[in-house]
């Protein structure tokens, strides 16, 4: 980050201000303000966290400092139907691992998380908020295809 | 007119129960019928999700799993009449899972639609709250210490005594936070009552701020359950609309993936709109927690088994469960099991009874090897230590902990080796970065046990992680490096044979 505020663009910076107002710009609901923004955008930009220190009256350091403690926050775009999968303990159990591979060999892009909570049912992923159990490649590949459509 | 109950719980939606509902929905306009859908949450049997249900003479007569490709054939096979077919289970509470479970805090999930505020009433829910509200907050805080209750969350403090700290501290605003940021694999609990059954949470919160004297309540939920978050907002809403706990407001929060944030003090920092970083403790956070002010952490479980106690009195919480561990847990079977979901027992039942009794043995059909009680922290046990007792003490006796009651299952083809450096990587990749054993011992754990596997100097590395694991839990303010010695640990001392050159790598 610049030493120098960014100028940004009214657009942008109504959004912001619009969403740190629902919270009563409190710097508490950071987090949850953080969430509502890259909802929104998906991904959280830099002009984004400078209107978020604006709003909340923090630094712009502390609001990178918390988004970047987190694994959901993002400050670059994400393409559209990533699947979140499982590699915990339980879905280890049940080929977890395995899956990831042939993910991989079947060009279906994934990243990790750790529990979605359906450990009776693993392996278990996520796609678009969609909870997928007993997951196997076609199932992926069908949840990503959905994911697409829907853009 | 019919009832039908079809689950809404996540882990049903994982596999197609939404289907199914729109299946039925439309062959019950298409034939014109007289039935009633009603959308519950899940029991926890889930190897029989989707579990249709229907209401035949006052019994819950139950088929599943049912495809949404079945449905016109079960509605053929007269299923609102509770007909025979090769899915019928006949009745579900008979069924030998539910039917030796002693459920207390998930008497209603799965049963009851979750936002029904008055089927909630009228099974049982509002009684505990009522109670507590004829009570002075000292007489609920000494029931809740008379039941033995102790947190769920893993660490088994004294509920009661918790509280009592809170209500004799003084502050300008006391809080309620319920910790539902449980990411243990292979707990889903917390999930499955926040999406079956809210008003109980809710519930617990409201008695809890009564006993303490708090006005504000927050639930900090994972990121990783948007079902559970959106259940909860929705429960948070009908409960705040009819006034229930007029003096006491809820707040829902969300966490950000972060499986530190399960830890009290650094959820607290999260809360404040923080990074989750670990707080030095004292203060503990019953004395200075939220904002710096009295606050009571308790998780999803605790919280959710208070209702009972205090509409059913302590005595009768205390018969269930064995020595210093009372009541009973919400145990939860997954990973490589046939028959996973949610045992909830008086504590002293033994692990064997759990995965042979109610899980059937091994999903793979393979021999089990080895199981994870408490999730990624918790102790990894051979088959020669099944037997022992679920409770707090007795699993401490054997090195291991209950932690929040989640059993993973593994068969034979499982590398403990493997599994052991996935314990480091895990503590590196979740570490808040606070304590350096925990945050460099951690990768420089699993690069040691990378060459074990590799049988590098086997020997001198097995000394070297040993050594490790000594200055973790030695040096570490939380849980996280303290306990991520204990998989490591005790899959070298239970399975020797993995780590030996030649071994399963």
């Amino acid at each position: 980050m610049t030493a120098k505020p960014a100028e940004i663009s009214v657009d942008v910076e109504a959004n912001i201000a619009a969403i740190c107002a629902r919270y009563g710009n409190r710097s508490d609901a950071l987090i949850e303000i953080l969430h509502d923004v890259q909802e929104t955008g998906g991904h959280i930009t830099r002009d984004a966290i400078v209107g978020i220190a604006a709003a909340l009256n923090i630094s712009r350091a502390d609001v990178f400092g918390t988004l970047s403690f987190y694994d959901d926050f993002r400050t670059e775009p994400v393409a559209a139907g990533m699947v979140k999968l499982c590699r915990a303990e339980a879905c280890q159990s049940v080929g977890a691992d395995a899956l990831a591979a042939r993910c991989d060999a079947n060009g279906i892009a994934h990243e990790t998380v750790y529990c979605l909570g359906n450990c009776a049912l693993g392996p278990a992923a996520m796609v678009d908020g969609r909870l997928i159990g007993r997951a196997n490649e076609e199932k992926l590949a069908s949840a990503v295809r959905h994911a697409k459509a829907e853009g | 007119m019919v009832r039908v109950f079809i689950p809404r719980d996540a882990a049903a939606l994982s596999v197609g129960a939404d289907e199914v509902a729109a299946t039925f929905a439309n062959c019950i306009a298409q034939r014109k019928l007289d039935v009633e859908l009603v959308r519950t949450g899940s029991r926890g049997a889930f190897f029989l999700e989707p579990l249709v249900e229907v209401e035949v003479g006052g019994k819950r007569v139950g088929y599943g799993p049912v495809h949404a490709s079945d449905v016109p054939a079960l509605l053929d096979a007269g299923v609102l009449e509770g007909g025979a077919h090769d899915l019928a289970l006949g009745e579900v509470e008979k069924l030998p899972f539910f039917a030796k479970q002693e459920r207390l805090t998930f008497a209603r999930c799965g049963v009851i639609d979750p936002f029904d505020l008055s089927a909630y009433g009228q099974s049982g829910g509002l009684a505990g709250l009522r109670a507590a509200q004829k009570l002075k907050p000292e007489e609920v805080v000494q029931a809740v210490t008379e039941s033995g209750l102790r947190g769920r969350g893993g660490a088994g403090f004294p509920a009661g005594i918790k509280w009592k700290t809170v209500l004799e501290a003084s502050g300008d605003k006391k809080y309620i936070c319920c910790n539902a940021d449980e990411g243990d694999s292979g707990t889903f609990a917390d999930r499955m009552l926040m999406e079956g059954d809210p008003f109980a949470l809710l519930e617990g919160m409201a008695i809890a701020a009564h006993a303490v004297g708090a006005s504000e309540g927050l639930v900090y939920i994972r990121s990783e359950y948007p079902h559970a978050i959106a259940a909860m907002n929705e429960a948070v809403r009908i409960w705040q609309d009819a006034k229930a706990s007029p003096n006491f407001t809820i707040e829902i929060r969300r966490g950000a993936g972060a499986y530190i944030c399960g830890e009290e003090t650094s959820m607290l920092e999260s809360l404040e709109g923080k990074r989750g970083q670990v707080r030095a403790k004292p203060p503990i956070p019953a004395l200075e927690g939220l904002h710096g002010e009295p606050t009571v952490v308790n998780n999803v479980l605790t919280l959710a088994a208070v209702p009972w106690i205090v509409a059913n009195g302590a005595k009768a919480y205390q018969d269930f469960g064995m020595g210093k561990s009372r009541g009973t847990q919400p145990f939860q079977l997954g990973g490589n099991v046939k028959q996973g979901g949610l045992v909830e027992k008086a504590f002293g039942l033994t692990l064997l009874e759990l995965i042979e009794e109610f899980g059937g043995g091994t999903l793979s059909g393979r021999p089990v090897r080895a199981v994870q009680v408490g999730g990624p922290l918790g102790s990894y046990l051979g088959t020669d230590q099944l037997a022992t007792p679920m409770d707090y003490e007795a699993m401490a006796g054997i090195d291991a902990m209950l932690g929040h009651g989640g059993v993973v299952v593994f068969d034979d083809t499982v590398d403990m080796a493997r599994q052991a450096q996935f314990a480091m990587e895990f503590c590196a990749a979740e570490s808040c970065g606070k304590c350096t054993p925990c945050r460099i011992g951690s990768t420089r754990g699993a690069e040691v046990i990378g060459r074990i596997r590799e049988g590098q100097d086997v020997e001198a590395n097995l000394a070297l992680v040993r050594d490790l694991c000594e200055v973790m839990e030695g040096g570490s303010l939380c849980a996280m490096g303290d306990l991520t010695p204990q998989p490591v640990l005790s899959a070298i001392n239970q399975f020797p044979e993995d780590f030996q050159a030649g071994g399963r790598a």
